[in-house]
């Protein structure tokens, strides 16, 4: 009898082993069935967002600078200072513009003088023409009685003819004296004017963001000497993938998460969708306002936008990860009767949260795989499971 | 008629089925030494399948992306777009780095392959285990489960925190290390992206060069140092054929017009199997040799030790009249036995410990059934030494003479 029990014992011990050896060819390695999980398509909206990352920069910025070349002669603020429109913010060397200005007042004082002279040999030349209009008339009527001859007639008429040539000359001498005035005037007044460019004063109130150079250095025409923000007018320089920016518009809701408050996303809307994109980046650029300013943000600083577009009409949804590519197909697996059927489908709307509507080839209720251990094909085993690992995020 | 053999083992059975577990984990190691060969060239593959590509477009004259460097303007794509046969192109970007679990400075170092791609085209994981595919455009990452990171965690690459939104399995660089997917243009900053400090000192050096900073010229400093520090360059272009191309005719077009590397998925496998992984591969391939040389010896050793021990049981059966070729068959018998004990227990234990390793281990049923018949074939061979042991016993020795 203990020679039976053995025997038994034995053989079950061996039919176990064999067992366990069944199981680990069967189940382990290419033999075993992939292990899935499937999901019901629900009937659902998906809530299509955009995402795209920006910078922070002001809408109003000014660059400060002379318009001719020239050597900085002081600052008058530094940077972080606030300014109002119209303040002296820094001047520039005026070199020899003030010398000039002097020499052309001496200039108009010598033209006022010519003016008088003018006047004088004008007085001088109307009184002469004067008595030679008399003489000449008294010589002509003494010609006529013929007390004097007619060669000392024409001599008078010949004089009072002169005198009035004089007389006219003397005029535009006056005129032009006083043309040289206006000319001087002028030339000071566009002096005056090179004076007061080289003070630069502020265009707008604002924030000083930036002192180029100091002074002493010499900058170039149009070269910035200081820059000049508007910090009300600060907004975001947001890039989205052209790819990924269907439905941008402006006026749409925009969550903003700034770099340096990553756990408080602030409201804003889009202000500006630029109508040229950026062809090497292969982006979309929109400018986007906070709705309120928030305090501490910095002008460069990153921030993650998303954009709110209007929900889709309901749909079956199912999430991105059930989608698949075969040739050159978009679809999904289907499980029938234990075995994988792809499905081709035409999606649609697609949520950031990864849920994508489907437009065609699908109905909500529908059975789908969507975690696998490994690629399908129209053959594989499938195993559905509840879960492959982890949990959603 | 009786057994004999099974008489035999019914009498020592703790002492057989010991020995049979002893030869078993010798197999199981044996077994799990092809195991990992066969992984070897199984990630290497699974590279390739995974980037679901037909085409490989690298830089010319390189072998490219995964056994050369290779660096292409990230615009090439569309140039190859516009090919007939071309279906689908898309850049992607490898780079393999330590990235940071857990995000800022505390976690852990894990190594992987940052794969940079375009969402729905070629190189995307194929499948998921977890989570959903990457939907933003910027700092969201797929990881291999390998990784150890789990889903909606932060880990950092470079400055970013990225977030694991989906987890996959079996993507694998060749080298094994686990890939971890990013969107493409962070895929590109990645492998540009230097510290905050080498930025620093190389806009230092460019204003240095007064050639590059010159007085009378403003912006043009700021515009230099703004093209130092963007990347439009992509390690390869995936390509998909669209149906009734040839893929050599369409990568023969490619080389000769685009001045482009291409290779297709027959090419890329030689290059992974046979230029990359191939004295890795040889390695393990020589160690599998010797292991298995070992294992047939000792095999052999236990049977003939096992038949020597009770070669005084043998000679009485001789001596009261057993036939040769019963003892043969029992001996024979025996051998196949403790072989085939001996290979269940081997490849149950290589099962049970195969998920342990941390690189892709893969028993693949042929290699199994190789194993089954070898064993027995090594048994059976063994068995014949221990044969002749046991015909020419002289069975005076089981009366002690």
């Amino acid at each position: 009898m203990p020679a039976l029990v053995k025997k038994l014992l034995l053989a079950g011990l061996g039919l176990l082993l064999m067992a366990a050896l069944g199981y680990a060819i069967a189940r382990s390695g290419p033999l075993a069935p992939i292990r899935v999980t499937v999901a019901r398509v629900e009937q659902g909206t998906v809530a299509p967002a955009l995402f795209g990352i920006g910078a922070v920069e002001a809408r109003r910025a000014y660059l400060i600078g002379p318009t001719v070349a020239g050597r900085v002669k002081r600052e008058l603020v530094d940077v972080g200072d606030p300014v109002r429109a119209g303040q002296l913010l820094a001047e520039m060397d005026p070199v020899d513009l003030d010398q000039r200005v002097a020499a052309l007042d001496a200039g108009l004082a010598r033209a006022r003088g010519a003016v008088a002279v003018a006047l004088a040999q004008q007085r001088d030349a109307a009184s002469k023409h004067e008595l030679a209009t008399i003489n000449a008339r008294r010589y002509a009527d003494l010609g006529a009685q013929k007390f004097v001859s007619q060669s000392v007639v024409d001599g008078k008429v010949q004089e009072e003819q002169s005198a009035r040539a004089a007389l006219d000359a003397a005029a535009a001498g006056l005129a032009s004296a006083r043309q040289e005035i206006d000319r001087q005037n002028a030339e000071r007044q566009g002096l005056r004017q090179q004076r007061a460019n080289v003070r630069l004063l502020a265009p707008h109130d604002g924030v000083v963001s930036a002192r180029e150079a100091e002074p002493g250095s010499t900058v170039v025409a149009g070269q910035a000497v200081l820059r000049l923000v508007d910090p009300a007018s600060l907004w975001l320089r947001v890039r989205f993938d052209q790819g990924r920016s269907e439905g941008l518009a402006v006026g749409l809701p925009a969550r903003i998460v700034l770099r340096s408050q990553p756990q408080t996303p602030l409201p804003g809307k889009v202000a500006r969708v630029e109508l040229v994109s950026d062809a090497i980046t292969e982006e979309r650029i929109a400018q986007v306002v906070l709705d309120t300013p928030a305090a501490g943000t910095s002008i460069g600083e990153l921030a993650e936008v998303t954009l709110d577009l209007p929900a889709a009409t309901p749909s079956p949804v199912v999430p991105n990860a059930s989608l698949k590519r075969l040739g050159e197909q978009t679809g999904v697996w289907m499980l029938a009767d234990g075995k994988p059927r792809f499905v081709a489908v035409q999606t649609g709307a697609r949520g950031l949260d990864g849920r994508v509507q489907i437009l065609s080839g699908l109905q909500a209720g529908a059975e789908v795989v969507v975690y696998s251990e490994r690629e399908l094909s129209a053959n594989s085993r499938v195993k559905a499971v509840a879960a492959l690992a982890g949990q959603k995020p | 008629m009786i057994s004999l053999a099974g008489r035999d083992i019914l009498h020592s059975w703790a002492r057989f089925a010991f020995t049979g577990i002893g030869l078993g984990l010798l197999i199981g190691v044996t077994l799990s030494m092809a195991g990992v060969y066969r992984g070897m060239v199984d990630d290497a593959k699974a590279l390739l399948d995974n980037s679901g590509a037909d085409l490989w477009v690298v830089q010319k004259d390189t072998l490219g992306p995964y056994a050369e460097p290779s660096s292409l303007r990230d615009d090439s794509y569309r140039a190859l777009l516009g090919l007939p046969g071309v279906a689908d192109a898309a850049n992607i970007t490898y780079l393999s780095m330590q990235v940071r679990q857990g995000g800022v400075e505390k976690g852990a170092d894990v190594r992987t392959m940052v794969v940079g791609i375009s969402p729905g085209q070629p190189g995307e994981p194929g499948y998921l285990i977890a989570g959903r595919q990457i939907t933003r455009g910027h700092y969201e990452a797929v990881a291999d489960v390998k990784t150890g990171f789990a889903l909606g965690e932060a880990i950092r690459i470079r400055r970013h925190d990225y977030t694991v939104v989906g987890l996959t399995r079996r993507m694998v660089s060749s080298g094994g290390d686990p890939m971890l997917f990013v969107s493409l243009k962070d895929g590109q900053d990645v492998q540009f992206l230097k510290d905050n400090e080498a930025i620093l000192n190389e806009r230092q050096r460019t204003a240095a060069n007064s050639a590059l900073n010159r007085p009378g010229v403003p912006g043009l400093l700021d515009a230099i140092q703004a093209s130092q520090t963007s990347n439009h360059n992509v390690n390869a272009v995936l390509v998909r054929i669209a149906q009734g191309h040839e893929p050599e005719a369409v990568a023969r077009e490619i080389r000769r017009w685009k001045h482009l590397q291409a290779y297709t998925r027959a090419q890329m496998e030689e290059i992974l199997v046979s230029k990359l992984i191939l004295t890795s591969a040889k390695q393990i391939g020589m160690f599998l040799v010797i292991l298995s040389i070992v294992s047939a010896a000792i095999v052999a050793f236990i049977i003939y030790t096992m038949t020597l021990g009770k070669i005084r049981e043998i000679a009485v059966l001789k001596l009261i009249g057993t036939r040769n070729r019963s003892i043969a068959g029992m001996i024979l018998q025996q051998a196949l036995g403790l072989g085939l004990i001996g290979f269940s227990v081997g490849k149950i234990a290589a099962t049970l410990w195969v998920p342990i390793f941390p690189k892709y281990v893969l028993l693949t049923p042929e290699d199994t059934l190789r194993g089954f018949v070898a064993v027995m074939l090594i048994c059976a061979l063994a068995s014949t030494l221990a044969i002749r042991a046991a015909l020419r016993v002289d069975p005076a020795t089981a009366i002690g003479g």
